[in-house]
């Protein structure tokens, strides 16, 4: 599904390198987890994927089914599949949610050559969809994320990727900022979208959001490289060793 | 104090092109008008309240063509039932009017009104206006009360079922139009005015609106949207106790629109809200002048002015606040912000605050921005295309000016036709 090879990246403004060579294959249907400490470059790579400005790639590839991401706009890659939670979803005033909702799933069919959604389907889906993250009519009428609560917000990403259906989903650090139950009612919204056809990559800095949502791979980022892949099991190394721990091991 | 020499025969040159219509009962009025004219001068680029605006097209006798625009779309406010006051070129057209009875309210022509000895008119026109030289000069209002061609007097007694829509039409390349309205609402009355419309190749309007103590009144007015008009407005409005007045102005293209408002709350607990939005491209120039005087216990103003600018557009904003000694309790609250497009678009904005009291809270803020990249980046990562994400955070920025108007159907209204004008211009 998810192909990076050999992917350099560095900052636009600044001769800073980030990424250094990072190689990353997410098959469809799987859940990979990217863990890594502070600065190892887990943040840069999911705005890379997404197309945010002041990166710029200077080797390597990343491909969705085959296609080159790096050559497309941040809306042609969301068309493809590409879907990015944010870690600081952004407070747009005077959007409502609502609209904006039926606006990209809307924009997405139509770059896809689909035909749109009538005002009636996308209502009842989009109520069937809140209901499960216990989104309420209020939430979805107030203008994106503004007012919302830390956990709002997560579970105002995860609504939208359950209404987009991406192909590819990537998380970064969903848990950042949530309380225990509120993490549980963004993992089973992730996990109610675990399918076959669907890749994901979640990045969190600690072990608990694994608990919930249950990965396949795990890898860790460190100084812009993957240095160690393993199963589940090295997400628990990681919270009782630390990081150091690995690191010293594969330096 | 002389004027200068420059401004005196500018003046004397232009008004020697003019001749005051009949006066009938209003002619003392057009008289007193026209002195103020001559004493004041017509305003030119030195004067400080024109430092920003160039109002040498907007005086001369001369008036610069300006082609008619085809929109190709039905007029605003179609869809809602009014009564409909048709001017073309400044001149009250009866065949495209409705008949001009409705319940609640009286409105007759000024060009009427001149013909009688008597008419309750006659306490209103021009008073206002003269209210309103003081303390900053307003000449081309005084030269519109001295000099207009048409208008109608509205009396509200009651609550009349529908608006009642001032519509001006814009058929003549070289058509130079001036026209006066009077408004009075009587206590626990209630009105909307809608107007819309580019009007002539230069405009110059004036509207003096007095509202009674507990008496409303709404004011929506769409300008446009043809690209070369000219126009200068007046809005001289004054509140009693528990009176309402709120004032919404969409503008689209025009190469030129001075609107200036000047509002006095004189009764305790009245309420004035006046709002703008704009939309300018290219060849354009925007400037909102507004005065807001509280002179009445716990009274509560707000001006919110939003500007969309590009291609090198222009926006102004001089807005002041003046709260006299007795005025306590007085909320005033003041925000002038321009988006702008890119950078050879420019805004210039002169909030002022003037507060003799000293139990007020007034608020007043001006910002210019881009738009914001993080919310862009965020849209289009969703999947919407850059442009229509900008029309959506264009939209969401003019939102707070919108929102001042009261009806949500004539709100939906507005933004249906911004959101087509901003796609037709993706």
């Amino acid at each position: 599904m998810l192909e990076i090879k050999n992917l350099h990246v560095k900052l636009e403004d600044e001769d800073k390198q980030i990424l250094k060579g990072l190689d990353l294959t997410v098959e469809a249907g799987k859940v990979h987890a990217i863990m890594g400490p502070n600065g190892s470059g887990k943040s840069t790579l999911s705005y890379v994927l997404s197309g945010r400005d002041g990166y710029e790639v200077t080797d390597g590839s990343a491909t969705l089914a085959g296609e080159d991401l790096l050559e497309l706009e941040p809306e042609e890659r969301a068309a493809l599949g590409v879907f990015l939670a944010f870690q600081y979803p952004v407070e747009i005033p005077g959007v409502g949610n609502m609209t904006f909702l039926r606006t990209a799933v809307n924009a997405q069919r139509k770059a896809r050559g689909e035909e749109e959604l009538s005002a009636a389907d996308f209502l009842k889906t989009i109520r069937a969809k809140a209901k499960e993250l216990k989104i309420d009519a209020d939430m979805l009428k107030r203008p994106v994320n503004v007012g919302f609560s830390g956990g709002e917000k997560k579970r105002n990403e995860i609504l939208q990727m359950a209404m987009l259906e991406p192909k590819m989903c990537i998380l970064d650090e969903t848990d950042s900022g949530l309380d225990v139950d509120a993490m549980k009612l963004v993992a089973e919204g992730v996990n109610a979208l675990r399918d076959e056809g669907r890749g994901f990559l979640v990045i969190t800095h600690y072990q608990r959001l694994l608990d919930h949502i249950k990965p396949d791979v795990v890898h860790i980022l460190a100084n812009g490289r993957i240095v160690k892949t393993g199963g589940p099991e090295l997400a628990l190394e990681v919270e009782n060793n630390g990081y150091a721990g690995i690191l010293a091991e594969v330096a | 104090m002389a004027l200068a020499e420059a401004k005196q025969s500018a003046t004397e040159a232009r008004l020697a092109e003019m001749s005051l219509p009949e006066g009938g009962c209003l002619g003392t009025a057009r008289q007193a008008a026209l002195s103020r004219v001559q004493t004041m001068g017509l305003p030119n680029r030195r004067d400080e309240y024109w430092k920003y605006t160039r109002p040498d097209t907007l005086t001369t006798g001369d008036v610069q063509k300006a082609a008619v625009f085809e929109t190709g779309e039905a007029p605003m406010f179609d869809e809602f039932d009014r009564l409909q006051i048709v001017f073309v070129d400044g001149v009250y057209s009866a065949e495209q009017s409705d008949d001009l009875s409705l319940e609640g309210v009286q409105i007759d022509r000024i060009a009427d009104i001149c013909c009688k000895d008597i008419h309750w008119a006659k306490d209103l026109y021009g008073v206002l206006e003269a209210r309103g030289q003081s303390p900053v000069q307003r000449p081309l209002a005084a030269l519109n009360t001295a000099f207009a061609q048409d208008g109608v007097a509205i009396h509200v007694t009651g609550k009349p079922s529908k608006p009642i829509n001032f519509v001006y039409i814009h058929s003549d390349e070289a058509s130079d139009a001036i026209l006066h309205h009077v408004i009075r609402v009587e206590p626990d009355a209630e009105a909307t005015i809608l107007e819309n419309g580019p009007a002539a190749s230069r405009f110059n309007k004036c509207m003096e609106i007095d509202i009674a103590d507990t008496g409303k009144l709404h004011l929506v007015r769409a300008q446009g949207r043809d690209h070369e008009r000219r126009a200068a407005t007046h809005l001289f409005a004054r509140l009693g106790t528990e009176s309402v007045f709120k004032s919404f102005t969409l503008t689209v293209n025009g190469v030129l629109t001075r609107n200036e408002a000047v509002l006095e709350l004189l009764g305790d607990d009245a309420i004035a809200h006046i709002a703008g939005a704009c939309v300018g491209d290219g060849d354009f120039h925007h400037d909102d002048t507004v005065f807001i005087t509280h002179d009445a216990v716990n009274c509560e103003s707000r001006q919110v002015f939003k500007k969309v600018l590009r291609n090198g557009a222009t926006g102004v904003f001089q807005g002041k606040i003046l709260v006299k000694p007795d005025a306590q309790k007085t909320d005033g609250y003041q925000i002038s912000q321009s988006l702008l497009l890119d950078d050879d678009s420019q805004f210039l904005a002169k909030p002022e605050l003037e507060i003799y009291a000293d139990d007020v809270a007034c608020s007043h803020g001006s910002t210019s921005g881009a738009i914001d990249e993080e919310a862009l980046f965020y849209l289009r990562s969703r999947g919407v295309p850059a442009g229509e994400a900008t029309d959506l955070l264009t939209l969401a920025f003019l939102a707070e000016a919108v929102e001042e108007i009261e009806d949500g159907e004539i709100a939906d209204a507005i933004v249906a036709r911004l959101e087509g004008w901003l796609a037709r211009r993706r």
